[in-house]
C-alpha cells in the first residue's frame, strides 16, 4: 500500500495546492495509506517522502526546483488489521488531535511515540483507505480549526484518489500474478510433455492405445512403455500428487527412475520397491506418487503387475464382463523399505485392459456428481477394441460432465488389447492419441473462420502441406458453419465445441453442436447440371465439399449432442 | 458487408469482374450487383477474377452457381482466373470447371475468351 502512493502519485499530486494553503512549509506531513483490503502489507516501508511537492510554496511552482527543506523524521505508522482505530476512524472521519483521543489502540500509541499529533482519516464509501498523520507545526503553534477544516477537505479529495490508486495497484499485482501462474503452467506443460513416450511399444499381436489430456493446471500424470531385458514390455501409469511445476519435476525424476530400474530388473514388485527407495531420498514432503506397473508377455498373454496406490486396471472379457487386476501397495515416496506384492493374470485373446488415472474417475459434473468407478467399468464393458476403449471413455466422460465444466485433473489412459485369434508375429497396430486443443465458439455467423484459425494453430507443428491444410480448412469451415447454423440455429449462447486430436498418422477434428439428431442437411448429392437447369437448389454443397476434402467424415449423436468427426490422413492421404 | 466488385469490359467483349475478400454469404449483394453491371454490357463473356479472394465457402459456391445460371441464360461464357490450387480443386469436384473455363492468369483468360 505504501507503494500505491508512490506508484500512482495520486496523493502527492492531488493535494499539492491544498497543502500550501494549510500552512506548509511549516508543518510536517506524513501520509500513509492503510487499505483495509490489503492489510497484510502493514509493516512495509513507508512511502518515500516527496518534500518538494509537499513543501513547495505556491509562488515557487514555476520557479524551477523548490528549495530543499530538511527532510522530516519518518512519522508514518501503519495500523495492524485488528487495530480498533481502524473501525473508529472509518466511522468518525474527522481530523483528530491524538492528545484528546481516548482510544486503546497500539497503532495510536505508536503514532504518539513517533510524534504524530493530528490524524486525518481518509475515508471513501465508508471505508478507511488511509490516514494523514501530521507532526507538530514547526512554528510550535497548535493546529487551528481552519487548518483542520482544510485538512478534512483535502482528505475528502484525497481519499477516493488514493482508493483508486490502491485498486489500480492491486489489479496490476493480480495481473502480474496471473502472468506468473500462466508462465509456470507453460513450464510444467513443457516438462511433462518431454516425458510422454513418442512411440508406442512393439508388442506383437497386441493393440495399444494411449491417451493423455492435461488439466489446465497440469497435474503430474505420466505413462511409459519400457522394453525389459527379457523381451517383455513394462507398461507404467502414474500420477504425482500436487500440480504445476513441482509435480512435473517429481514426475520427471520418477519417470527416469522407472526407466532405469525397469531396464535392469525383471519383476514389477522389485521395480516399485527400488524406485520407492530412491525416490524417498529426494521427494518433497507431502508429495507422493501413485503408480501401476504391468509387465506384458506378448506371446503368452501373461501379465505380471504390482501397484503403488494406483487405480486398479479393468479387463474386459470377450463376453463383455469386466474384472479388475487386483494388487495393492503404498504410494511411492512416502517411506523407504516397502515391499510390493506381485500378482499374475492371463489376458485371453480378444480381451482388453484399461489402465487409467483418477482424472477420469474423479471428474465431477456441474451437479457435483463424480464419474466414478461404476461408470468407468460400464464404459469398459461397451468397448470392442483398445482404440475404442480410450475413445469411449473420453466421449462418455464429456457427455457426463457437459460442456461448461473444467477438467479437474490430468486424464491418462493406456488401453491394451490382445488380438483375437492372434498368432505370434502378427504386426502390432499402435495407436497413440494426443489431444491438441479443445475450445468452444458461440453460434454466430462467421465464427467458422475462428474455428479454422484455431484448428490451423493447433496443427501447425504437423507442418501440413498446402493442399491438405487447405482441405482441412474447408472441411472444418463447412462443418462448423453447419453446426452454427443448422445445429445450434445461430443461438449465440449455445456453443459449438471443437476438439483437435493428433493420431500417429492422422489428424482428427471433432465438431459438436447441440442440435441432436436432425435430417441430413444435404440429403441429395448436388448435381450442377440439375442446379443450372433449376431442378435443384443452387445450395446444398456443404456436406458434399466436406466429404471430398478429408479422408473420413463420421456423424455421432449422443442425446442432444451432434458430433461430426473429420479425419485427415497425414501419410498417403486422399 | 463486402465491398463492391468492380466490373470493366476488355476488348469490347469480355466483362471482367474483380472479386475480393470472402466469397460467402456476405458476397451476395456485391456479386449480384456486379453481375447486373455485366448484364448491362454487350460482353459475350464474363471473366471472374478471384485473384484477391481469400476464402470461398459452400454458400459462395452456390452464389457462383447462380451467376453461372444467369450468364448461361443470356448466352454468355463464364471464365475464371486467380483461383488457388485448392479452389481449382473445389471447382473441379463441384464440376463448376466443366462449365467455367479456368485460366492461370487474366492475359491467358482474355486470349481464351477471344477464341471461344
Amino acid at each position: 500500500m505504501a507503494r500505491s502512493l508512490d506508484d500512482t502519485g495520486l496523493v502527492g499530486a492531488v493535494p499539492a495546492d491544498e497543502t500550501d494553503v494549510i500552512g506548509a512549509p511549516n508543518s510536517e506531513v506524513a501520509v500513509v495509506g492503510v487499505p483495509i483490503s490489503d492489510l497484510e502489507v502493514v509493516g512495509d516501508e513507508p512511502p518515500p517522502r516527496r518534500p518538494s511537492r509537499w513543501r513547495r510554496s505556491r509562488g515557487s511552482v514555476d520557479a524551477g526546483p523548490a528549495p530543499e527543506m530538511p527532510v522530516a523524521p519518518d512519522l508514518a505508522v501503519d495500523l495492524a488489521p485488528n487495530d480498533p482505530a481502524i473501525a473508529y476512524f472509518a466511522s468518525s472521519p474527522q481530523a483528530v488531535e491524538l492528545a484528546s483521543l481516548g482510544l486503546d489502540s497500539p497503532g495510536i500509541d505508536a503514532m504518539r511515540a513517533a510524534g504524530v499529533v493530528l490524524v486525518v482519516p481518509l475515508v471513501t464509501n465508508g471505508e478507511l483507505v488511509g490516514l494523514l498523520q501530521l507532526g507538530s507545526r514547526l512554528s510550535e503553534r497548535g493546529y487551528s480549526k481552519d487548518d483542520r477544516q482544510l485538512l478534512e477537505s483535502l482528505a475528502r479529495y484525497a481519499a477516493p484518489a488514493l482508493r483508486l490508486g490502491q485498486l489500480v495497484s492491486q489489479q496490476q499485482a493480480e495481473a502480474r500474478e496471473r502472468e506468473r501462474i500462466d508462465q509456470e503452467l507453460k513450464v510444467a506443460q513443457i516438462i511433462q510433455q518431454q516425458f510422454l513416450p513418442e512411440d508406442l511399444p512393439d508388442l506383437p499381436t497386441w493393440h495399444v492405445a494411449a491417451f493423455y489430456r492435461p488439466a489446465r493446471t497440469i497435474g503430474g500424470d505420466f505413462y511409459d512403455f519400457i522394453a525389459m531385458p527379457d523381451g517383455r514390455v513394462m507398461v507404467v501409469v502414474g500420477d504425482v500428487t500436487d500440480k504445476g511445476v513441482p509435480a512435473a519435476l517429481v514426475m520427471a525424476s520418477t519417470h527416469a527412475l522407472l526407466r532405469e530400474t525397469g531396464s535392469r530388473l525383471f519383476s514389477p514388485g522389485e521395480v516399485l520397491a527400488r524406485v520407492n527407495d530412491l525416490l524417498c531420498d529426494d521427494i518433497p514432503a507431502h508429495m507422493f506418487v501413485t503408480c501401476l506397473v504391468l509387465v506384458i508377455d506378448a506371446a503368452t498373454g501373461t501379465v505380471e503387475f504390482a501397484n503403488a496406490g494406483h487405480n486398479l486396471p479393468y479387463v474386459r472379457a470377450v463376453d463383455g464382463t469386466v474384472r479388475e487386476l487386483r494388487a495393492t501397495g503404498m504410494p511411492l515416496g512416502l517411506m523407504p523399505g516397502l515391499r510390493y506384492d506381485e500378482a499374475t493374470a492371463r489376458i485371453a485373446p480378444g480381451e482388453q485392459v484399461l489402465l487409467y488415472s483418477d482424472g477420469l474417475t474423479e471428474q465431477h459434473n456441474a451437479t457435483g456428481e463424480m464419474f466414478g468407478f461404476d461408470r468407468t467399468a460400464e464404459v469398459v464393458a461397451m468397448a470392442r477394441s483398445a482404440a475404442e476403449l480410450a475413445d469411449l471413455c473420453v466421449s462418455e466422460l464429456a457427455y457426463f460432465t457437459g460442456p461448461d465444466v473444467e477438467q479437474e485433473d490430468d486424464i491418462t489412459m493406456v488401453a491394451l488389447e490382445r488380438a483375437a485369434g492372434a498368432s505370434y508375429g502378427d504386426p502390432a497396430v499402435a495407436v497413440g492419441t494426443v489431444e491438441l486443443v479443445r475450445f468452444s465458439v458461440p453460434s454466430e455467423t462467421g465464427n467458422e473462420r475462428e474455428v479454422v484459425r484455431r484448428v490451423e494453430e493447433a496443427v501447425q507443428h504437423l507442418r501440413l502441406a498446402d493442399d491438405p491444410a487447405a482441405r482441412l480448412g474447408t472441411a472444418v469451415a463447412e462443418t462448423a458453419m453447419n453446426a452454427i447454423e443448422h445445429g445450434n440455429h445461430l443461438a449465440a449462447d449455445v456453443p459449438v465445441d471443437v476438439v483437435v486430436i493428433e493420431h500417429p498418422a492422422a489428424v482428427e477434428v471433432r465438431i459438436t453442436d447441440h442440435g441432436g439428431t436432425r435430417p441430413d442437411i444435404d440429403p441429395v448429392e448436388p448435381d450442377l447440371e440439375l442446379k443450372l437447369a433449376g431442378l435443384q437448389t443452387p445450395r446444398g454443397w456443404g456436406l458434399f465439399l466436406v466429404e471430398n476434402m478429408v479422408d473420413s467424415v463420421e456423424h455421432e449423436v449422443h442425446g442432444d449432442l451432434h458430433t461430426v468427426r473429420l479425419t485427415l490422413n497425414l501419410e498417403g492421404g486422399s | 458487408m463486402s465491398t463492391a466488385y468492380p466490373v470493366h469490359v476488355e476488348g469490347g467483349s469480355v466483362a471482367v469482374m474483380t472479386l475480393s475478400g470472402q466469397v460467402d454469404r456476405s458476397a451476395l449483394t456485391a456479386l449480384n450487383e456486379a453481375y447486373d453491371e455485366v448484364a448491362a454490357t454487350n460482353a459475350t463473356s464474363v471473366l471472374l477474377d478471384f485473384g484477391a479472394v481469400d476464402y470461398i465457402n459452400s454458400t459462395g459456391i452456390a452464389l457462383i452457381v447462380g451467376v453461372l445460371g444467369r450468364a448461361r441464360a443470356e448466352n454468355r461464357h463464364v471464365l475464371a482466373t486467380g483461383l488457388t490450387d485448392h479452389y481449382q480443386r473445389i471447382f473441379s469436384i463441384t464440376r463448376l470447371s466443366d462449365f467455367i473455363a479456368v485460366y492461370p492468369d487474366v492475359t491467358s483468360a482474355l486470349e481464351g475468351a477471344s477464341v471461344s
